[in-house]
């Protein structure tokens, strides 16, 4: 736990129960497959936030350290790291997400 | 004078370098794929061109691609286990520029299942 930003993830994804770590933000997307997650996840009226790796060279090397993933989006719910993009859109088609997201408490209008 | 194995040995590893500078990232994440996971079909395509001037786009190309492997490799891993292996084979390519890679990992029954066959 050498590296300082990890503190401020961990209470990122403990405080929020879907944490998206991203490019650009919800509102304006930049790139394609963080734009995708927000999409689904907006589609499935779920609450969640955002964190904008663009902004914050620190974070952005630090969330790929924490998960041990290369790259961004990556999405967190209840604390446990879900997947990037790829990972997100097939659980999105199979229904898995949803069932993932009220397992955990997650209220989903949408499937 | 240096001995004659050292010698050899300095230009194999001038071969083996050039070998590495000449295949372009397709072809080695390619051959990677295909000695690792020993997929029953397998896909690697170049998007670099559609992500050009946005960001991780770089001017010689080569950051951006989709793969597609089918494998029974991946009997009983979780999906994140599968993505994860798939990127420590491929350190030494992110490491170099790699910056996007849209992954499809399926077992053979999971492939014929998602289109149908």
């Amino acid at each position: 736990m050498a590296n300082p930003v990890f503190d401020r993830i961990q209470s990122d994804i403990s405080d929020n129960s879907v944490m998206l770590y991203m490019k650009g933000t919800a509102m304006f997307p930049q790139c394609g497959f963080s734009a995708r997650v927000v999409q689904i996840l907006s589609h499935m009226g779920v609450p969640f936030k955002t964190a904008n790796v663009l902004e914050d060279a620190e974070l952005r090397d630090g969330i790929k350290q924490f998960s041990n993933w290369p790259t961004i989006p990556q999405l967190y719910v209840a604390g446990e790291f879900v997947g990037g993009c790829d990972i997100v859109t097939e659980m999105f088609q199979s229904g898995e997400l949803k069932t993932a997201l009220e397992e955990k408490g997650v209220p989903v209008a949408n499937g | 004078m240096p001995a004659p194995t050292g010698r050899r040995l300095a230009v194999a590893e001038r071969w083996a370098h050039l070998i590495g500078i000449m295949t372009t990232r397709a072809a080695r994440i390619e051959t990677l794929i295909r000695q690792h996971f020993a997929p029953v079909q397998l896909r690697v395509a170049d998007d670099s061109a559609l992500h050009a001037g946005h960001a991780g786009a770089q001017p010689g190309g080569e950051t951006h691609y989709t793969v597609l492997v089918v494998s029974p490799a991946f009997q009983g891993q979780t999906r994140i286990a599968r993505s994860r292996a798939v990127h420590a084979l491929l350190d030494a390519e992110f490491q170099t520029g790699l910056h996007a890679l849209a992954l499809t990992l399926r077992t053979p029954e999971e492939q014929a299942r998602a289109t149908g066959a």
